[in-house]
């Protein structure tokens, strides 16, 4: 169910397009009214979650120590793993941004005979994951051709790159074959392996599904059943100067692909796809491990509630402390005084 | 709010790289290419829409026909108007231009076939 149903959602999708296209005004409600709310919604609730996050304090240092934290001046410091300077937390969040630094380090369990537990190193994640990021990176880049006119300069470079096996006409991109690739990789995944199946969810599904949804249909339009490039960047073009009209007859198909992509962006912000912006915002990553430097004060501490030393504790304690036998740092100055533990001492008997 | 300092131009960065093509375009749309149709042919090799969308894949398949099965140059249309399945001389015979037909649209859709990487262009009449 977990997987069906999120299938199932993209199908009804799909067919919703479909129809939607074949209705009188369903073009121009799919191809203007809706990229215009998705983008709005998109951006609007990147900002609103971001915000929302910054409104919860992190008044406390916790970032994760994957190496030795600074210590002794003869013990060597782990700076990227456990950083404890701005340069030092830079370092571990481009990396962690740039090349899943965490997710390098993945493990496997595995039990052989003896029986012995046994821990491997697992790549394939990390290298699928980072596949399926940079070529949605690049996909989306490159789909700047049809939004900018006239085309900057450098997405020639990057046209060129992609392209470069020189496959058929139009020309087959790379990255088109590596994210589909990448993507069932991602969803068989969560199939096979019998743990992440057990914690495997519909909202981790349905993106996949979208996303596939989005590339199979990208894919078509351009090695299979061509549509009208010229038509699309003219409403593309429109959009983005705000002067968006549908001209001649584009293809249904290029309507599906927009649908998908615009219930993308709208379902973006409100799901685990936030990552994106949740990633530079990881306290357990984002955070110099200092507490010994410098003094973090939690924001939400009553005012009224000042510190309270030890030394301050054993003065207003010392009297019970001594006649409880409890060693203090400083005896009790006068043994004259002691009459004032009189009710105490009177107390203790009734309590034997 | 906290480490607003560091978030708002975080924002402000995506905010930017998401209305890229906007700023970039500047409300421009820039001209809408208008291909220049061929004086004295009544009729393409297909009809104008399959053409229009698919031109690319037409002449992969006739390369692939002619230079790898050793299909025929010769071919014809569905009325009946034969034709030469070549780039250079059967396009270019009608669509005698690159530069005012291949290159209008090709332009502005920002791609660059590799067609002419071998095959030479028919000379710009001015």
């Amino acid at each position: 169910m977990r997987v069906l149903y999120p299938f199932l959602a993209v199908i009804a999708f799909i067919l919703i397009a479909l129809v939607g296209v074949r209705i009188p005004g369903g073009q121009s409600l799919i191809g203007i009214v809706l990229p215009y709310l998705a983008i709005l919604a998109f951006t609007g609730g990147f900002v609103f979650k971001v915000l929302g996050w910054a409104r919860s304090p992190v008044p406390f240092r916790i970032p994760t120590t994957c190496g030795q934290g600074v210590s002794l001046p003869w013990i060597k410091q782990n700076k990227l793993d456990c950083p404890s300077t701005f340069w030092g937390v830079a370092g571990r969040m481009l990396l962690e941004v740039l090349l899943f630094r965490s997710l390098f380090r993945n493990t496997k369990a595995s039990i052989h005979k003896g029986p012995q537990l046994a821990y491997g190193s697992s790549k394939w994640l990390w290298l699928v994951g980072l596949t399926f990021h940079y070529s949605f990176l690049v996909i989306v880049i490159r789909h700047m051709r049809l939004f900018t006119n006239p085309m900057p300069a450098f997405l020639h470079a990057l046209e060129f790159g992609d392209g470069i096996l020189q496959v058929g006409a139009p020309q087959l991109y790379i990255t088109d074959l590596l994210l589909v690739g990448a993507l069932l990789f991602l969803f068989v995944r969560r199939l096979v392996m019998p743990q992440v199946r057990y914690i495997s969810l519909a909202n981790d599904y349905f993106p996949l599904f979208l996303i596939l949804g989005i590339g199979i249909t990208g894919i078509l339009m351009r090695y299979f059943i061509r549509v009208d490039v010229v038509g699309i960047k003219q409403l593309a073009v429109g959009l983005v100067t705000f002067s968006p009209k549908i001209v001649g007859d584009i293809g249904s198909l290029f309507f599906i692909h927009l649908f998908l992509v615009c219930l993308l962006l709208i379902y973006f912000p409100f799901s685990k796809l936030m990552h994106l912006g949740g990633v530079f915002l990881s306290p357990t990553r984002n955070m110099a491990n200092n507490s010994r430097m410098k003094r973090h004060i939690n924001p939400w501490n009553d005012p009224n509630i000042t510190p309270h030393s030890y030394a301050a504790y054993e003065d207003e304690f010392r009297e019970f402390m001594v006649e409880a036998g409890i060693p203090v740092d400083k005896e009790l100055a006068k043994p004259a005084e002691s009459a004032a533990a009189g009710p105490a001492a009177e107390a203790a008997p009734a309590e034997g | 709010m906290y480490d607003l300092g560091k978030i708002i131009p975080g924002l402000i960065v995506f905010v930017g790289l998401v209305s890229f093509p906007i700023w970039y375009n500047g409300g421009d749309a820039g001209a809408i290419p208008k291909p220049e149709k061929p004086v004295l042919a009544k009729e393409c090799v297909a009809d104008i829409q399959y053409m229009r969308t698919t031109h690319m894949q037409l002449l992969m398949a006739w390369r692939d026909d002619i230079v790898r099965e050793g299909g025929a140059r010769t071919w014809a249309t569905a009325r009946g108007t034969e034709y030469n399945r070549s780039l250079q001389s059967g396009c270019m015979k009608c669509h005698t231009s690159k530069k005012k037909f291949c290159d209008t649209c090709h332009e502005y859709a920002a791609v660059t076939p590799y067609c002419w990487d071998c095959h030479i262009a028919p000379q710009e009449t001015k």
